[in-house]
């Protein structure tokens, strides 16, 4: 076998990929860096780049936090790293061999370690009506903002909790969206359990000026903004009418055309899941995270990962992170020294460190509701692409399927294109809860390739080596 | 909740819970035995989660004809079976029995097939045996709107067989089961099985379950736990893949040995033979053989998405041929082993659940004892 | 339905479901979808039910479209292109390409 082609593949252009490849190649390693999108910045800094050459307008609606990311798109346009834009990894084995797809060439990238920074996802939110169109997450509606100037038309209800929520309807309100009412399901012992917390979060104070500045400017702009409300419900037949929901014993619901819902990120585990890395459950909220070791390593010698994909941080940290595991890996290939690692990398631990500092405020001022986590009607549907229900899944568990592979088999959940993205968490909290148990025992699907859906051409005409195979059952013959 | 601790004293205890454990299972409790189904954990090497979903016929039972013969009978008892899962469970398992097909590319494949087939018919004596070649034009009078590709020269063909939703046969028997007053035990994965005066104790993860028989219905678990019980059988795994690809029009009205349209609209592409050990991984080279010749041989497959892809170990004895086998060191404890727990859940139901609970065996038992492997080894 | 907050941008000449419609350079195929009418963007091949898109990016797969001929393509990971000829699903795909 002839020597991979690349030091370190990349997969994923957020963040933490693109300070990575950037610190990768100042210390002379041979980077490539493969990504889904078109244009480098993942979805925090989504074309941030053309926005700002093209689109200044919707720059300023976006705020300085996004147009930073210009700096880091910039820097790595300007670097001598491979970027195969357009490219969906859909297999990565253990050794550093990559499988990615431009949508017509499946292709093979091999590379003596990989670094996934393959980010987050908004959490699934099961409440009734969710599959409504209309309904999308707080995520999507800023994505079209960042991606194509889009605003909804029409009154907005944004539900839901967490940091990004108050982001996203302050931009929207900046950018003249008319929005109906902000729910939030965090309440008021929400803040408190998190008073704990605080002393430590002063280090990330620019963090809270920023939140409570937010706050302030949409109540003055006159947005209606409700908190520690319950039992979230959409209405609508064909497309989304409106909300419901419950606040201090009473149901109130509001008209609106356009209902973005939104609970807080988790990492994006289908890579490290499909390489069966090991994983740890978030008891405070509620996702997966892959077990990692110093900078980034994982029990797999080279496979690395960085980012929110490794734990929610927020943007900032996953760069400092990125830059970090860039060097251990540089470590691990013998191109640069432990000395020159400590030398290099105390300014990005303390940038680590100060953007981590906030996470246990923000973690224990948002949990995820029970009810998001764990529906409790039963014609909640749970699994969108196989549309099965939250009561179809409690009907299973009583039928004694003790884990989401043996659920999958009876239900087809998780079978669907999503390949379990949508349902793979909530699946776990039902049948954790149905069964008594945490969901750290409970366990996860199981992730096989391909990690997104590739057409059988593309299979069908990739060069592989010869295996000792064939293709026979035992009743071909011999 | 069925996750409880060793709840008494059983009939018989099941070690298993795919294909061939709650298929025996039910049969026993139809004569009112007392049954419990020992199983593992959620994330286990699973071959009865890896099934393709044939039943199957043609090319089984090379060199033992009896197993030809066990399979037609679980072939034709299979209406019967999957309208009583139905009845009882709601549960349709989707079975049908359209005939079925193994499509020939080239001339060389198709010589191969049919003196294959026709040894297998030889040593039946002679006697009926239900499978038959069809040319190219037949083929495609059989699969109207599906274009052949050019290397298609033919097929052996079976009406005989059939196909099924695995995954809804396991839920449904599964459910069954449990109606019928069966005890399921999840999270027992069971480490030994010790005498116990005129009973055996199994001894699992979560404590002892006692009972007078024990089937070892365990797949590859039977390589650890039959040896000390006096059932030494040489099985191994043999890693097949199968590919599954994005929900399409109903295109294929009979299954095809290496493609399968299942009711929901996706087709199941298969099937290939490695030897893996107990690696059950995909290889990327293993899913680009399968989608080379699935192109060939239906071009138009070659539109579609792959959405998943799996690999499982199946449980192949020397002669690929099943064992149903009780202790002779150990009366009242069976091993029950094959690749084909799909195909052969009928008539485990019906037939062999009687064979553990005393009724003499069927007569094509004697073939599927474990001293054949004896006259191997010594061979 | 979406709106565009400016009209500046360079106009991309599609078609959706047959009908002329003027998108703009760089947008994704569901965000021009989604300007161009409200409602589904597709059904489920499972029960027929309306779904649009949802996450916009490239988890969710509740804005397959057929594109180009090309059943099932994922219309928030594709830019849309001059002459693109953009359809919405009813239901199941069919094997052949539609065109």
């Amino acid at each position: 076998m002839s020597a991979p082609a690349y030091d370190i593949a990349i997969i994923g252009a957020g963040p933490a990929g693109m300070a990575a490849a950037h610190e990768a190649v100042n210390v002379g390693l041979k980077v490539v860096i493969i990504d889904e999108q078109a244009a480098p910045g993942g979805q925090i800094y989504r074309d941030v780049e053309r926005v700002a050459m093209e689109r200044r307008h919707d720059l300023d609606v976006l705020g300085a936090d996004y147009k930073y990311g210009y700096g880091l798109v910039d820097g790595l346009q300007a670097s001598s790293v491979t970027h195969l834009a357009g490219h969906t990894v859909w297999q990565i084995e253990r050794n550093g061999t990559v499988w990615c797809s431009d949508g017509k060439i499946a292709k093979q990238v091999d590379a003596k370690r990989v670094l996934l920074a393959t980010g987050a996802m908004e959490r699934p939110v099961p409440v009734p009506g969710w599959t409504l169109p209309g309904v999308m997450t707080a995520g999507a509606a800023q994505i079209l903002m960042k991606s194509a100037g889009m605003i909804p038309d029409g009154p907005i209800a944004i539900c839901g909790s967490g940091p990004l929520l108050l982001l996203i309807a302050d931009q929207l309100v900046r950018a003249g969206a008319k929005i109906a009412v902000v729910a939030e399901t965090t309440s008021f012992t929400d803040y408190l359990r998190a008073a704990p917390h605080l002393l430590r979060a002063l280090k990330g104070a620019d963090y809270l000026r920023k939140g409570i500045a937010m706050r302030r400017r949409l109540k003055t702009s006159g947005v209606r903004i409700v908190s520690g409300i319950s039992d979230l419900r959409i209405t609508g037949s064909d497309k989304a009418e409106g909300v419901s929901y419950r606040v201090g014993g009473s149901v109130k619901s509001f008209a609106a055309e356009t209902v973005l819902l939104h609970q807080g990120v988790v990492p994006n585990t289908q890579a490290t899941r499909q390489l069966r890395l090991e994983h740890i459950w978030h008891e405070q909220q509620h996702y997966w995270y892959p077990k990692t070791g110093q900078n980034g390593s994982t029990e797999a010698e080279a496979i690395y990962i960085a980012g929110d994909g490794a734990g929610i941080n927020g943007a900032r940290a996953a760069e400092a992170a990125g830059r970090l595991t860039a060097l251990e890996i540089a470590c691990s290939l013998g191109k640069i020294s432990r000395a020159d690692f400590d030398l290099k990398s105390p300014p990005w631990f303390s940038e680590l460190d100060h953007h981590q500092s906030v996470r246990p405020l923000l973690d224990a001022m948002f949990p995820p509701p029970k009810e998001i986590l764990n529906p409790p009607d039963d014609a909640t549907l749970v699994c969108r692409c196989e549309e099965i229900t939250a009561g179809d899944v409690r009907k299973a568990a009583k039928l004694g399927a003790p884990g989401p592979n043996q659920l999958k088999a009876f239900l087809r959940a998780g079978m669907g294109p999503c390949q379990g993205r949508m349902c793979g968490l909530t699946v776990t909290e039902v049948l954790a809860a149905a069964h008594g148990k945490s969901p750290a025992d409970i366990g996860a699907y199981r992730i096989r390739p391909p990690l997104k859906p590739l057409s059988l051409a593309e299979l069908a005409d990739m060069e592989t080596g010869d295996g000792d195979v064939t293709l026979a059952s035992p009743s071909s013959g011999p | 909740m069925p996750d409880q601790t060793a709840p008494g004293n059983f009939d018989v205890a099941v070690i298993g819970g795919g294909m061939i454990g709650p298929a025996l299972s039910l049969g026993l409790l139809e004569r009112n035995l007392k049954v419990c189904i020992l199983d593992e954990g959620d994330d286990v090497l699973r071959v009865a989660r890896g099934n393709f979903g044939l039943v199957w016929f043609q090319g089984k039972g090379f060199g033992m004809p009896r197993y030809v013969e066990w399979t037609r009978r679980s072939a034709t008892l299979y209406p019967e079976f999957a309208a009583e899962l139905k009845e009882h469970t709601g549960v349709d398992v989707g079975h049908a029995n359209p005939g079925g097909l193994e499509l020939l590319l080239g001339e060389e494949e198709l010589a191969h097939r049919q003196r294959y087939i026709g040894q297998i018919y030889q040593q039946g004596g002679g006697k009926e045996y239900e499978v038959e070649f069809l040319d190219r034009k037949q083929v495609e009078e059989m699969l109207p709107g599906v274009g052949l590709g050019e290397d298609v020269v033919g097929a052996s063909y079976s009406p005989i067989d059939g196909h099924v939703n695995p995954l809804f046969l396991l839920r449904a028997m599964h459910t069954r089961f449990q109606q019928a007053g069966g005890t399921y035990l999840p999270h027992h994965r069971v480490s030994e099985v010790r005498k116990n005066g005129g009973a055996y104790d199994v001894v699992t993860e979560k404590g002892i379950v006692s009972a007078a028989k024990v089937v070892i219905a365990a797949g590859h678990g039977l390589r650890e736990l039959g040896p000390p019980l006096g059932l030494d059988i040489p099985i191994r795994p043999q890693r097949g893949h199968i590919l599954v690809t994005e929900r399409t029009k109903q295109i294929l009205p009979m299954p095809i040995s290496s493609f399968r349209q299942t009711v929901e609209g996706s087709i199941m592409l298969g099937v290939s033979a490695e030897e893996a050990g107990y690696d059950d991984t995909i290889n990327t080279g293993t899913v680009a053989k399968i989608a080379e010749r699935a192109a060939r041989t239906i071009p138009a497959l070659r539109h579609l998405n792959i959405v998943r892809t799996w690999a499982a170990l199946r449980v192949l004895t020397p002669d690929k041929c099943p064992v149903y086998a009780e202790s002779e060191t150990h009366p009242g404890i069976y091993a029950v082993a094959s690749h084909s727990g799909v195909t052969l859940a009928a008539v485990n139901a019906k037939v062999a659940s009687g064979w553990i609970a005393g009724d003499p065996a069927p007569e094509q038992f004697d073939a599927f004892g474990v001293e054949r492997f004896d006259a191997q080894k010594t061979a | 339905m979406l709106r565009r907050r400016h009209n500046d941008g360079k106009v991309v000449k599609i078609t959706i479901d047959g009908e002329a419609v003027d998108a703009r350079a760089g947008e994704s195929v569901a965000a021009a979808v989604l300007a161009h009418a409200s409602g589904a963007t597709r059904t489920t091949p499972v029960s027929g039910a309306p779904r649009a898109s949802y996450c916009m990016m490239g988890v969710c797969f509740e804005c397959l479209m057929e594109i180009d001929g090309e059943p099932n393509r994922q219309g928030c990971m594709v830019r849309v292109e001059e002459g693109m000829s953009v359809r919405r699903q009813q239901g199941a795909r069919d094997m052949e390409r539609a065109s």
